[in-house]
Parts: structure tokens; sequence; C-alpha cells
């Protein structure tokens, strides 16, 4: 399909001789720029080919448990039983995701809360109190923050949080708590990185005029130039979120699994993630209880979306103020 | 309190936060190292991994993993330069442009387990393949092409505009300055940002479990015909990579030694990207160097 398109682009841009880096190229010169101009162009159709496939396909799978298997929205995003495979005769199968979207917005919420705080003192610390040093050690350092693997992220909390958990706070270890521990070191990287980029590219005017009037450097900071950044925080605050949100494997090593509402922190959990990846393998495609994993990951999907609308919207409004 | 004891305490806490960040990464690469490193031997990341039995090795997990990298790139790599090519030197300003844009932020804020979702419904499922190399290659394409269209663009347009202007003014085609000029002298960013890509498919997981599958063929490693079954480099076989090995073999494998084998392969994960880490900043700065001298 990206074919046809490319090649209708092809012929508008013969037909209308937009060719405007020379006047008359030669012909060889001249097709090598229309068809170097059609790949580049076939190659950008495809992005958005992607993209609109992806949401196409994840909706159209996702809405199956309510289209055909008559299950109801309400039912599904309220309800607090999970039996996809009960008999008609005991009453039919229920699906409420409700125990596994608390457990996804707690885990991401309180790993957010966790790491921001530390996440903006570390970026105020590399562009203000310590750039050199910032520069020098601790930028390569969250890169390669970044760089770990989230399996490797799981493990290390299976193999240290969870045992320490379990001997220092009670219950098994798989809780809550240590999904949200894992998560908050592992949303670190993207939150300084996008402050500290933020805090980076305000005008150095204002830092001075503040120290001019008499500020020390921590009322600098905490006067103007966090609440002059917020909007490139809130920004990386909410990719942060995002990634909390989407976090498969690193969470399901650690959580526990437990399809129920946390009575405290230490209460074992499950995710909309965790749940995907761990019942996709066994249950058969078609089934009601496929279906429900289907429209699990249509949830993350369009939150995934919610993420990008909000960091438009503060984009925005921190334009315009 | 006196503002100038406040302004020194909160300095205190400015360096005690950085110092903890650079704690935990401390404390996460010694942990892995320390324990790893005790596991590796040359067995060990040659040898077939064992399905009940202790001392398996994750030999053909790691083979997996760098073929995989190299298949996904031989697709992210091209599509993504030449629409990173596309924004920064042919799209107008307008909504078409705006729209592709808010197509790559979409992409690349999807979870990468839904990205597995659309690879086992469309390249798994559709295609009829099964879990295959090829299946998780394309996955990992989709989740990568966003970084690298973005790397590509910010690449080329930080090549000096009166290079390009005197290309043009040579009479060359836009085609030709950007191959012959901006490309050039745009290939260290580009191939820092190929590096870092790479990092990120060597490690992905989540969005392999149901499109290159948790398991992997007998391999001949002396069999390279790409077309039979046993084949290393047979594309369409199912192939588990290093990091969904570590998974698996938490979740549901049987083999008593779990501990030591994903100690072992924490440590080669953990290696392998940081390698991938250095040399971006060494081949950055090296040809930064040789091209800035030139």
């Amino acid at each position: 399909m990206e074919k046809t398109v490319a090649r209708a682009v092809a012929a508008k841009v013969e037909r209308t001789g937009r060719d405007d880096a020379c006047d008359r190229p030669p012909a060889g010169k001249k097709y090598g720029e229309l068809i170097g101009r059609s790949l580049a162009f076939t190659a950008a159709s495809l992005v958005i080919l992607i993209t609109l496939a992806i949401i196409y396909f994840i909706a159209a799978k996702g809405i199956t448990i309510f289209t055909v298997n008559g299950i109801s929205v309400k039912e599904f995003l309220f309800g607090r039983q999970w039996a996809p495979d009960r008999s008609a005769a005991q009453g039919g199968p229920l699906v409420g995701a409700s125990t596994m979207i608390v457990g996804s917005m707690l885990v991401s919420l309180l790993a957010v809360a966790l790491s921001t705080p530390l996440s903006v003192i570390v970026s105020v610390f590399m562009v203000e109190i310590a750039p050199g040093w910032g520069r020098r050690v601790l930028q390569p350092a969250i890169e390669i923050l970044a760089g770990i693997p989230s399996v490797v992220y799981g493990w290390i909390g299976l193999s240290v949080l969870v045992p320490f958990v379990r001997s220092h706070f009670g219950g098994n270890g798989f809780s809550l708590f240590t999904g949200f521990l894992v998560l908050s070191v592992m949303i670190l990287p993207t939150v300084i990185s996008v402050s500290t980029d933020s805090l980076r590219s305000l005008p150095g005017q204002w830092k001075e005029a503040a120290l001019a009037l008499g500020s020390t450097r921590w009322q600098t900071i905490r006067l103007v130039l966090v609440p002059a950044a917020r909007t490139g925080i809130i920004t990386g605050v909410v990719l942060g979120l995002a990634r909390a949100f989407g976090e498969a494997l690193a969470v399901q090593m650690v959580i526990g699994n437990t399809r129920q509402f946390p009575h405290s922190l230490l209460s074992p959990i499950m995710t909309l993630t965790s749940a995907i990846t761990m019942d996709m393998g066994y249950t058969i495609m078609g089934s009601l209880w496929n279906n429900a994993l289907w429209s699990m990951g249509l949830i993350l999907l369009l939150m995934s979306f919610l993420f990008i609308l909000t960091i438009r919207l503060v984009v925005r409004r921190g334009l315009v103020r | 309190m006196n503002q100038r004891t406040a302004d020194r305490l909160a300095t205190l806490m400015f360096w005690c936060g950085a110092l903890l960040v650079l704690l935990i990464l401390g404390a996460l690469l010694g942990y892995i190292l320390y324990h790893g490193l005790r596991a590796i031997n040359w067995r060990f990341i040659t040898s077939p991994p064992q399905n009940m039995a202790a001392g398996g090795g994750i030999g053909p997990q790691i083979f997996n993993s760098f073929y995989l990298l190299l298949l996904s790139m031989l697709i992210t790599v091209p599509v993504g330069l030449l629409a990173g090519i596309y924004l920064a030197e042919y799209a107008a300003r307008g909504p078409a442009t705006d729209f592709i844009r808010l197509c790559i932020e979409t992409l690349s804020s999807l979870p990468s387990i839904v990205v597995g979702l659309f690879g086992l419904l469309i390249f798994v499922n559709m295609t009829g393949w099964g879990y295959t190399l090829l299946s998780g290659a394309l996955s990992l394409a989709v989740i990568n092409l966003p970084l690298m269209v973005r790397v590509s663009e910010e690449a080329i347009r930080s090549v000096a505009p009166e290079m390009r202007e005197a290309s043009l003014a040579l009479g060359a085609t836009r085609w030709q300055t950007m191959w012959r000029v901006i490309i050039p002298s745009a290939f260290p960013g580009l191939l820092t940002g190929m590096i870092i890509a790479s990092g990120r498919v060597f490690g992905e997981a989540a969005a392999l479990l149901y499109t290159a599958g948790m398991s992997s063929p007998p391999l001949h490693f002396n069999d390279w015909n790409p077309f039979s079954p046993f084949s290393p480099l047979n594309p369409l076989r199912p192939a588990e990579t290093l990091a969904v090995h570590i998974w698996k073999i938490n979740s549901e494998s049987l083999i008593p030694d779990v501990r030591r084998v994903a100690d072992g392969s924490a440590a080669v994960l953990v290696l392998v990207v940081l390698v991938f880490n250095l040399l971006a900043r060494w081949l950055g700065g090296l040809m930064h160097r040789r091209m800035t001298a030139a």
C-alpha cells in the first residue's frame, strides 16, 4: 500500500516540478532525486502505517470481549471477581479486571512519588551545584542506569529485595512495596534526563538576576529555577509514570501476582502487564480469558495516549504563560 | 532559620541525592558483576541450557541475542534513517508533518508488551510463521523505530547549514547533498544513536516472549545454511534470547541452579550493554576529533 502512495507522490512531484534544488537538472540526476525523495517519504509513511496498524489491531482485538462475549464495559473495568473459566452452570464467567487496574496504578504512582523528589534533586545538582562533576560522573552513570535491561532489575529485585523485605518487614517479600521500589529506580533516568534538559535550557539571566537581588543559591533554586523548569519536570514525571505503568517483566517478577486489592504495602498484587505476561501463553486465542487479556492490552494503549495528551497539554500551557 | 544555614543544608541535600544515585548504580553493578563473574566461565557461555539438570549454559541464548539484534537493526536502520531524512530535509511544516511526529511520539511511548502483543497478532499469527526470530526482529524494529528516526533527524539537523548550502550551490540535488555531504558529517551522531539503540534491543524481553518465543531448538553450529531448520542462521526458527532466558528460568524452569544461571546471564547482559555504552562514547569522541581535525 505504501508503495502506491509513494508512486502517487512521485508522480505529483514530477507533474508540479517541485524539484527546487536546481533549474534544469540532467535526466539521471532528476530521477535520482525523485527516487530518493520517494524512498524517504515511503519510510515516513511506514511510521504512520505502523502506528495506525497497532492502534487498529489492538483496539479490534481489545473490544471483542465486549462485542462477541457480551461482557459489559462496566463489569470489566469495575468488577472485582476474576473467574474467566467458570462454567455457565455456576453462573457464567466473571472477568472483573479492577484488581489489576488498581494494582498497575498504585505501583506506578508510588514509584513516581518516590522517584520524583530524588530526580529533581539530582537534576538540580547536575545543572547548578556541580556542573563539571555532574557532566563527567553523573551523566554517564545515569546513562548506564538507563541501559540496564528491565529483566536485570527484576532479577535483582527478586534475589535481593524480596528476601530483604521478607526478613525485615514480614510477609513473603513479593509485594506492592518491592514492586514500586524496583520501578522507582528504573524510572530515575527518564525523569532525571528530561528535568535536567529543561533546567539547562533556562536563560542564565534569571539565575543571575535572582542572585543579584541577594538570594542565596537555595532560594534561587527553590523560588526561580525549579518553578521555571516545571513544564519540563512535569513532562519527565509523566514519562516516568508511563514507563512504570507499562513495565512488565521487572514488576511481574517481584509483586507476587495475586488478584486482590492490596490492604497494605506488603500485600502481593497483580498488574495489567503481569497478567498479560503470565497468561498470554497459556490461553487459547479467541477464548474469553484470552480476549480479556487483549482488553488489558487496549487499556495499556489508551493509558499511553492519556500520558501523551497530558504532556501535550502541560507543554502548551507552559508556553502560554 | 538563617538563610545562609538553609543554603548550606540544601547544598548538603543535593550532594546526598547525587551520591545516593551513584551509590544505587554502584551497588547494582557491583552486585551483578560480583555474583555473575563467579558463574561465568568458558563452558557456561558456550554450552546449551539444561531443562531439568544443573550445569546448563547460555551459548545459544547469547548467539540468539546477537543475531536478533543484527536482524532487527537491518530493518530499523534503513527505515529510521530514511524517515529521519524525510523529516529533516523534505517535510514541509504542516498538519501532515505534525501527524508523523505525533505517530513517532505515540510509538515511542507504547509499552513494549503492547508492541509484543501487536507482533504476536501480525508477525506470529497472521503470517503463520509461529514464534520465529524474524517475528521478534520485526517487533523489536517497531520498538526502536521512533528512537532511530529521532536520532537520525537530530544528527542531520546538527550539520552546519553552510555545508548543505555550498553543496546545493554547486548544483547537487538535495538527495546527492544528503548522501555525499550531510550523512558523512552526521555519521558520528548516527553511529552513537545506533549503538544506544542496539543496547536497548539487546536487553529487551517483554516484546519477545510471544514473538521470538521462549524456546530454542537444538542448534547445529556447523550448519550455516539459513534454510535448514537446525541452522543457527535460520530466521524462521524460535529463538530465546538472553533477557528472555533470565525471565523464563525464574518463572517456569525446573533447573536446580536457577541462581547461578540467572546471575551469570545478568552479568553477561549488563557487560554487553556496558560495552555498547562505552563503545558509543569512545567512537563518538574519536570520530568527532578525526572529523574536526581534518
